[in-house]
């Protein structure tokens, strides 16, 4: 992954910003151009909730290469407190802790790394609270 | 619009074919479609593949397959729209034949996914997927079937043995089918003890990775018999749709919202409902889609697909029979020739060529192939004039 397509992620992935469409109130993550409910393109930046709860997840028996030390590992749909849905890894968990509804925080972490001397990229992952 | 009919089918067999490369396989399906068809020449053609480049490092495939098939200056495009790029092409040499732009379009889907390994393999498959905000945190394609699945069951009740049937059913079907991957009979134990790939889906709930190519030629329905002699099968329905890529933006992540607008414009067009459906081939690219594919097309209500499969209804023998060729889960699924592959299947039972697979009616079939997690679909049906 080269380093401006992790640098320009940054806003979202490391601060958890948004747009909230100054419309119709809608919050999208990552931010957009254009709000697909009302059609407007004014955007107000707002930070997205730590707190959530799972929605539904899974857990990854057969990763992707640059997650192959981590496996197994959880990974879930999480909805935060302002109703946002996306996509996190579950810190420290093998699954079976887990259950539609439980409640995680969103916390700062490392996501992937490229090779032996590779970018490292950061982001989120949900842990049970 | 003209009526457009489908005159010649032709595929590759399904596998690892590691003697074959992109373009002999996709040659192959064409000529076998051509010759099927009784035509020695084509006004132009389509190709369906998701992505020649991180499979085989190879694009512009218009042109090396034109080459190949040795039809220069022929136009021959290549469309992609991840697993359901063939059915992609299929609708757009419907649309060109109906429009009166061509006569004669060979329509076709090729992927050889064996040149790479396993990882790489996943790589590209997952490209499919939103890389930026599901990729990046390490989901891949089982997993978000698998958190389809782990949802469904939580609000309907489906159990892992229904997901499990699905897998054996398609695999009794594609025991039959010559040309495919895995043509053998599996339990409901084999799938409910195989290794874990994705909670809870199971290897045995997964298509496998294939190489494979399918084509058919399409021409006027009222040129048919200049052609052909065998029976004459009309594309009656075709509907398309999107929907978000990524999973977690959907309002219902247990409901597939681009199969079932796809569908209700391919019924529309059609003038039918899925009770006037004989049977359908569906992109059960994973055992819980193919239970979620029968609820957006209508087939059962919304949580009635896991018990319909359990009760033998979706059976060969049962009361709409379902992806009769072994589905993607047996027969392989080359991703970007699936949707062609299906098509294939269709014409193969409404001509009443389906040897030991051949269903006892069928005189109006469904086609439904799916892209990424659902974030594109397509749906036709196929009708016996």
């Amino acid at each position: 992954m080269s380093v401006p397509r992790i640098w320009r992620e940054t806003p979202q992935r490391y601060r958890l910003e948004a747009g909230k469409c100054t419309k119709c109130g809608k919050v999208h993550y990552p931010p957009r151009l254009i709000c697909d409910v009302c059609r407007s393109q004014d955007f107000e930046k707002v930070t997205v909730s730590d707190e959530a709860t799972i929605v539904t997840f899974t857990v990854i028996h057969t990763p992707p290469s640059q997650f192959k030390d981590q496996a197994p590992y959880a990974i879930a749909v999480v909805e935060t407190k302002d109703g946002l849905r996306s996509t996190f890894q579950v810190a420290d968990s093998d699954g079976s802790d887990l259950e539609i509804g439980t409640k995680v925080r969103l916390q700062f972490r490392m996501i992937q790394q490229e090779g032996e001397a590779g970018v490292i990229a950061y982001g989120h992952k949900a842990s049970i609270v | 619009m003209r009526d457009v009919a489908v005159i010649g089918i032709g595929m590759t067999n399904f596998g690892e074919l590691w003697e074959q490369s992109l373009r002999s396989i996709w040659v192959e399906a064409a000529l076998a479609a051509m010759k099927d068809a009784g035509v020695d020449y084509i006004d132009s053609f389509y190709v369906g593949c998701m992505s020649g480049g991180l499979f085989v490092g190879q694009e512009h495939l218009g042109s090396m397959l034109a080459d190949y098939l040795g039809v220069c200056p022929v136009p021959g495009t290549r469309v992609e729209s991840a697993c359901a790029s063939g059915s992609v092409a299929f609708r757009l040499g419907f649309m060109e034949v109906a429009s009166g732009m061509s006569d004669i379009v060979l329509v076709s889907g090729v992927e050889k996914m064996t040149d790479v390994s396993g990882d790489e393999a996943t790589y590209a498959l997952a490209t499919a997927a939103d890389q930026e905000y599901e990729g990046f945190h390490g989901i891949t394609f089982p997993g978000l079937y698998a958190m389809i699945a782990r949802a469904h069951m939580a609000k309907f009740g489906t159990t892992r043995k229904q997901l499990a049937q699905v897998a054996v059913k398609n695999h009794a079907n594609g025991a039959l089918n010559p040309h495919a991957q895995y043509p053998f009979s599996i339990t409901v134990d084999e799938v409910l003890n195989s290794v874990k790939v994705a909670e809870p889906l199971r290897i045995l709930d997964c298509s496998p990775i294939t190489d494979g190519a399918a084509a058919a030629v399409l021409c006027p329905l009222d040129r048919v018999k200049e052609f052909s002699q065998k029976s004459v099968i009309r594309i009656s329905g075709s509907g398309h749709a999107s929907d978000t890529i990524a999973l977690h933006s959907r309002k219902d992540i247990t409901s597939l919202a681009a199969v079932e607008v796809a569908g209700k414009k391919a019924y529309a067009m059609a003038g039918v409902g899925p009770k006037d459906i004989d049977f359908a081939e569906v992109h059960d690219c994973f055992t819980i889609a193919e239970l979620c594919i029968l609820e957006a097309l209508g087939f059962v209500e919304p949580g009635q697909s896991g018990p319909a499969t359990e009760q033998g209804k979706t059976a060969r023998d049962g009361a709409f029979p379902i992806n009769p060729s072994g589905g993607l889960k047996s027969k392989g699924h080359p991703v970007g020739a699936s949707g062609v592959a299906q098509i294939v299947e269709c014409v193969e039972q409404l001509r009443g060529e389906a040897g030991k697979r051949q269903l006892k009616k069928a005189r109006r079939a469904l086609a439904q192939n799916m892209g990424g997690s659902g974030g594109s679909s397509l749906v036709h049906i196929l009708e016996v004039v």
